[in-house]
């Protein structure tokens, strides 16, 4: 049974993902708050899952040529070594601690995001 | 202006776009890394800002630059023996399937209440995380 809410909470967050509205911040807390997952696996999960659908979705997107590959190389270098940073600073902490960091990052994020949509004009 | 101006010009704004290109990589990779997502939500209003790439190509360009990242990260959160298959395959599926039901649906809802829901769940679980 247990198998069925995790599937749950993939399409809640897939389906946020695929609006292009962020479904990690989503599939996160729903795995670590209703499920008790450790953040670190959630987190891991979360990473994982987003692969197959970004790759789906990139090739769709290539097509419709949304993709601006100017100065790529430029962003994706520097983000790689600096992911790997971020991976060992996620393995040096508690996951009481991560969660607890995460849930600013999400607090930020949402107070971010509801000025800018408030501020844009359609 | 002269030619020789010009040309001086535009390779100082290229310098300067190439300095935000890294800006924007390094703070992808690191919320990637330490928070296993988000780093597009970040990305996409640094390129609309910083590199005046228009907004609905964004979109599309953040998730080429998260993929990678993901790739990565990934791979050492697996390493790390963070992975968990129990959880991983069912939540995968689930992705997979909800992702093309979102992507469907996107050109049929207004974004803007969604958007607003959305900041407030999100919200709501920050709190509890941060705070109990």
């Amino acid at each position: 049974m247990k198998y069925v809410w995790f599937g749950i909470a993939g399409v809640l967050g897939g389906v946020l993902g695929g609006m292009g509205m962020g479904g990690g911040t989503l599939l996160i807390p729903l795995l670590n708050i209703f499920y008790k997952v450790g953040q670190h696996t959630a987190q891991a999960v979360n990473l994982l899952s987003f692969i197959p659908m970004a790759v789906v979705a990139l090739i769709i997107h290539i097509k419709n040529k949304l993709v601006n590959f100017k100065r790529i190389i430029w962003i994706i270098l520097p983000g790689v070594v600096s992911c790997i940073a971020g991976c060992y600073i996620a393995k040096s902490l508690s996951g009481y601690l991560l969660a607890r960091c995460f849930g600013g990052f999400l607090v930020l994020l949402s107070v971010f995001q509801f000025v800018s949509e408030i501020k844009r004009k359609n | 202006m002269s030619s020789k101006q010009k040309q001086k010009n535009e390779l100082r704004t290229d310098k300067k776009l190439n300095v935000y290109a890294v800006l924007t990589g390094l703070s992808a990779g690191i919320i990637n890394g330490v928070f296993g997502g988000g780093g597009g939500m970040l990305v996409v209003p640094m390129l609309v800002h910083l590199l005046k790439c228009p907004a609905k190509k964004a979109h599309a360009t953040a998730i080429l630059i998260i993929l990678p990242l993901s790739i990565v990260s990934g791979i050492f959160y697996a390493a790390f023996g963070n992975f968990n298959l129990e959880v991983g395959i069912p939540a995968g599926i689930g992705v997979i399937l909800g992702g093309t039901v979102g992507a469907l649906l996107l050109s049929k809802l207004s974004s803007k209440w969604l958007t607003i829901i959305f900041c407030v769940v999100m919200a709501a679980a920050g709190v509890k995380m941060l705070l109990f």
